[in-house]
Order: C-alpha cells, then sequence, then structure tokens
C-alpha cells in the first residue's frame, strides 16, 4: 500500500468520525430539547379519549382536526408560547368548557387514535378531575350557591350536595362534593362558577388524587374477609370476595 | 465546459459543436412570465394550500357542509372523506412503537402515492411553507454576493434523517415533528401564532449570510425522506442531449446544483438524482430547451429510441451528434 492511499485512509476515516461525531452532538441536544418539550407539563386538559400522557404525546400527529371538529371551539393547539407540549389539542375550561358532545366528534376527527375510539360514551370520558376550594367556595362558606351541581352534566352522580351542620339552630349548610368515579373533567362547573377566581376548577387527577394502596382494610365495610362481620355468602351476589388478602393477616393469626 | 478554452476570437462552441449561448432574461413580459412559469405556479400552489387549510378552519369553507380541508400538512381530512397524512410524521410514529389507526396510515399512503408520481421532492418546491422563507434567503445572498461561512455535505441531511429515526425510537415520541420548523409554522398560520416565527428567522439567517440552502438543503430530514421517494417517481426533467451546449446557466439558478451532472444526465436521458426538486428553475433559464418536464416511462424510451439511432448510424458510417462532438475536441 503507498502513501496516498494511506493518506486516503486516513481522510476518509477522519471524515466518517468527524460525521459521528456531529451526529451525536447534535443528538445529544435534540434528545434533551425532546424531554423538555415533551415532558415539561404533563397535566394539560386534554380532549375527552385522550391516551395516557406518555402515550398520547407520541400518538398525537399534531395535526388539529380535533380543534376544527369542536362545535363550540373548545380545543386549541399548543403553540411554541404556550407551557404545554408543543402542538398537542388541550383546553382551559374557565374560558370555554367541554360540552360533552354525545357523538364526540373530536375523537372521531382523530386520525392517530390519541384520542381513542374506545371511548363509546362521552360520560367515560375522564378529562380532568374538578377539584373545589372549600375556603372559597361560597356553598362551604355557608351561603345557598350550588351552582356547580345544577350545571354539572352528570348532576347528581358527579358532584352532589350534602347536608352539613352548621351550628346549633343555625341553618344547615348544602356543600358540593365531587365523586372522581363520574366526574370527567369537562369543566362546566368551573366554568359556571360565580367566585372572581373558580373555586372549583378541573385539574389533572394526578395533580390531586392520592392512592391508598392495597394493604389497608377498611374493616366496618363488608368488602374484605378479615372484618368481623364478615358475611360472604350475604354478598356474593354484589360484591366480589377477594381470594386471598394480602394485608397484615399474620396480626391475627395468633403467632406474635 | 469540455471546450471551454477554445480560440479567443470565435464563440465558444458546446459539445454538440453549437455555439454557447448565455441565458439573457427576455424583455417582453410574455418572456419574462415564460421564464418565471413555474415559479409562479410555485408559489400560487404553496400559497393556496396555505389559503385552503386556514378558509376551512376559520371561514368554513366547505364542500357539502364538509370542511374542504381540515387539519394541517402533518394530517389531513380533503372533503370530508379523503384522509391525508405525512408519510414522515407517520413513518416516526410507528418508530415509537406505537400502533396507530388504519385511516391515518392510508392517509400517508395515499400522500406517498402521489409524491411517488410526481416527484418526491415535489412537496419541497411546491407544498412546503419554509420553501418561501429559503428562497427569499437565497435571492438575498444572491443580491449581496454572500460567501458561506461554513461547509457542510448536502448528504448530511441523511445522517440527520437516520438521527430522526434513531431518536424517535429512544424517546418515544416523534422525533422530527416535535422540532420541525415546517409543521411549527404551517400549525401556527393555521391554530394562532406562537413564537414559532422565530425559528424561521433562525432558519432566514442561517440560509441567507451562513449556508446556502441550508436548511432545506443540507438539514431538512423530511426533504432527505423525500429524495429517496423522488429517487423512484416518474415526473422528471427530462434532458435533450443533443440540443445541450454546457452553458451551465440551469446550475446556476438550481437549489440544488449537484442533481445537474450534466454527463449523468446526457447517458439516462433525465435528471435522475432525488434530490432534485422539480421546482422547474432550470426549464425557465435554459436557452436551448433541453430541460422540460416530462415522465420517466417515456423518458427512458426515447432515450433509447436516441442511443439506437446513434448506434445504427455509426454502423452505417455516417457521422453523428457524438462523432461531431469528439471531431470538436
Amino acid at each position: 500500500m503507498n502513501s496516498t492511499s494511506l493518506k486516503a485512509r486516513r481522510n476518509f476515516l477522519k471524515k466518517v468520525t468527524q460525521n459521528t461525531a456531529i451526529a451525536a452532538t447534535g443528538g445529544l441536544v435534540w434528545a434533551s430539547l425532546l424531554q423538555k418539550e415533551a415532558r415539561a407539563t404533563p397535566y394539560a386538559i386534554r380532549p375527552p379519549g385522550a391516551l395516557k400522557e406518555d402515550d398520547f404525546n407520541a400518538k398525537c400527529i399534531k395535526c388539529g382536526q380535533c380543534v376544527t371538529s369542536c362545535p363550540y371551539d373548545t380545543l386549541t393547539l399548543a403553540n411554541t408560547s404556550d407551557q404545554i407540549p408543543i402542538g398537542t389539542p388541550y383546553f382551559i375550561p374557565r374560558n370555554v368548557p367541554c360540552y360533552m358532545c354525545t357523538d364526540i366528534p373530536c375523537m372521531k376527527a382523530c386520525p392517530t387514535g390519541a384520542l381513542t375510539p374506545e371511548l363509546e360514551k362521552i360520560e367515560d370520558s375522564r378529562m380532568g378531575l374538578a377539584v373545589i376550594d372549600i375556603e372559597n367556595c361560597l356553598s362551604w362558606l355557608g351561603l345557598r350557591c350550588e351552582i356547580c351541581h345544577r350545571e354539572c352534566p352528570v348532576k347528581g352522580t358527579a358532584i352532589t350536595v350534602e347536608h352539613h351542620p352548621r351550628k346549633l339552630s343555625d341553618h344547615a349548610m348544602f356543600i358540593p362534593l365531587v365523586h372522581s368515579d363520574a366526574c370527567t373533567g369537562c369543566g362546566i362547573c368551573e366554568k359556571a362558577c360565580p367566585t372572581d377566581e373558580a373555586a372549583i376548577k378541573v385539574v389533572h387527577p394526578k395533580l390531586v388524587q392520592g392512592v391508598v394502596g392495597e394493604h389497608y382494610r377498611l374493616g366496618w365495610k363488608y368488602d374484605s374477609s378479615i372484618t368481623q362481620q364478615y358475611e360472604p355468602e350475604a354478598l356474593k351476589k354484589d360484591v366480589p370476595v377477594e381470594a386471598e388478602s394480602t394485608g397484615l393477616d399474620w396480626l391475627n393469626t395468633g403467632e406474635l | 465546459m469540455a471546450n471551454s478554452d477554445s480560440i479567443n476570437d470565435q464563440p465558444k462552441m458546446g459539445p454538440n459543436g453549437k455555439p454557447v449561448r448565455p441565458f439573457v432574461m427576455p424583455d417582453s413580459i410574455s418572456g419574462k412570465l415564460n421564464v418565471w412559469k413555474y415559479l409562479i405556479l410555485r408559489r400560487f400552489v404553496q400559497i393556496s394550500t396555505l389559503v385552503l387549510f386556514f378558509g376551512s378552519a376559520h371561514w368554513a369553507w366547505n364542500y357539502n357542509e364538509l370542511p374542504i380541508i381540515s387539519g394541517n400538512l402533518s394530517s389531513s381530512m380533503l372533503f370530508g372523506f379523503i384522509p391525508l397524512a405525512d408519510p414522515f410524521a407517520v413513518l416516526q410514529i410507528l418508530a415509537t412503537q406505537q400502533s396507530l389507526l388504519t385511516e391515518v396510515l392510508i392517509g400517508a399512503l395515499i400522500v406517498l402515492a402521489f409524491y411517488f408520481i410526481v416527484g418526491g421532492r415535489v412537496w419541497c418546491s411546491w407544498v412546503c411553507p419554509v420553501n418561501l422563507i429559503s428562497d427569499l434567503a437565497g435571492k438575498i445572498r444572491k443580491k449581496l454576493n454572500i460567501q458561506n461561512a461554513m461547509q457542510l455535505s448536502r448528504k448530511f441531511r441523511y445522517i440527520m434523517l437516520a438521527l430522526t429515526l434513531v431518536l424517535s425510537a429512544i424517546t418515544g415520541v416523534a422525533a422530527f415533528e416535535w422540532i420541525s420548523p415546517i409543521s411549527i409554522f404551517h400549525r401556527e398560520i393555521i391554530f394562532g401564532l406562537g413564537s414559532g416565527w422565530a425559528i424561521l428567522l433562525g432558519i432566514f439567517i442561517f440560509d441567507a449570510f451562513i449556508l446556502k440552502d441550508g436548511w432545506c438543503g443540507h438539514l431538512c430530514p423530511l426533504g432527505a425522506f423525500y429524495s429517496i421517494v423522488g429517487k423512484f417517481s416518474f415526473l422528471r426533467i427530462s434532458f435533450d442531449t443533443p440540443t445541450c451546449t454546457h452553458c451551465v446557466e440551469c446550475t446556476k439558478v438550481c437549489p440544488e446544483p449537484q442533481v445537474l451532472d450534466l454527463k449523468l444526465a446526457s447517458s439516462k436521458g433525465y435528471i435522475s438524482a432525488g434530490e432534485c426538486t422539480n421546482c422547474g428553475r432550470c426549464i425557465g433559464v435554459c436557452p436551448e430547451n433541453t430541460l422540460q418536464f416530462d415522465l420517466k416511462l417515456w423518458m427512458t424510451q426515447n432515450n433509447q429510441q436516441h442511443l439506437q439511432a446513434e448506434e445504427a448510424s455509426r454502423n452505417s458510417n455516417n457521422p453523428t451528434e457524438t462523432d461531431l462532438r469528439r471531431k470538436a475536441a
């Protein structure tokens, strides 16, 4: 092998290494940009049927067909100035809530399935969860309001009004309570709330909802094999009885 | 090129034995229009695409009460029943190991088939809104006679293409879609402006002052994707070998001058590189009408006939154009 071909080979290898280096450097910057953009604010209020955030961000092609199909102009696409992952649809309930169309046009317009077609009834959607600020809620302050309860499209299930004794000889309070098993997060309550800043707000469930954990047993409910009033035969038809308790059963086995 | 140093007093001769004529912009309006024909058409298609999307979204332009075209260039619905989708965006989503609905897959195939027929990078020069910015930058660069501030291989876009797919698989989001100036610009025109214009300003400055055709010709992975599609597509710039004098007016206006390899073009009968954007600039400036839009199948056929005729005349000892060229050299 003569010196010129050696030189040519060395130059070639140098060039390959340089290009790889450019690609690697660029790739790292690019990847960190993506991480920042896609994971920055994972708590946007999404249209009905949206998959969980990571899957949604991956699948959404950012075409805005959900936005144009919404008859109430509820949805917007996040632009570069918003704090929400770029190009993805979201809505601000206090501006325009989701009016829960029964035919769910936004979900039908989605070409990729980021808004899943498995959502059959709009009542099953979970766009967010309404949360009441009990310090500023008129009803909780003792006034008669309950507007959120009356406006709620899943009335009587998502928001119920409970009696609450105040003081002896005073009138009772009628306080609204939100139930996460029925609340769709449409935000009509937030839009309707008469306080200056809404005392009921729709937020991403992850921001407010806790998780009990499996090892707690509610002893006073007939749903656990370790309650003292355990009546499995009588309840078998409505409540599934756990085959085996994962809780701290050994406390009751007498081995201590 | 071949005969550039011929005798001083005589006009330069092309390889076909005809004098090299430079391109002169005609004075008449109709002559100018003829030169700018495809430029005007391209601007019309680019702008009307934007207007159609905008009108369907904001002024309820519809056909049978269905929006004419809803969505944007990433994915859309034409007349309410023809799905369209950016095949590269779909490819990136598939690279993140997500399954997709058939609607968007069909849309991507329709778009892919379209560019397969009319030329892959027809997207770049006829539809993509960023082309307006980079063409403007190119014009300013030419006027001010700005030299490149850096060097980068035009093949670098293929590294970007590979990187896009690798990063999509690693990060779990469509890597180019999330930062694409094309998508951001187009989306913000239709769905409300943010600060996406800043990225465009960046492209403009890069193209105008740092690297000629920096974004579209060196970096854009979408252009690289459509270059690969274009390699196999049908509508091409045909190259009529006997008329070409190698005046290289075409390479002066071409945004991808490496595709105008005249030797390769005369052997193939058309511009075969996938990086050709079918913009038609070269057609307007060619003083000999060597370059025209044509379908690949016909051109290959014509070219074969041309070669056969040449072969036949060589056998019968009649001088051919190629022989004349050799003699002139």
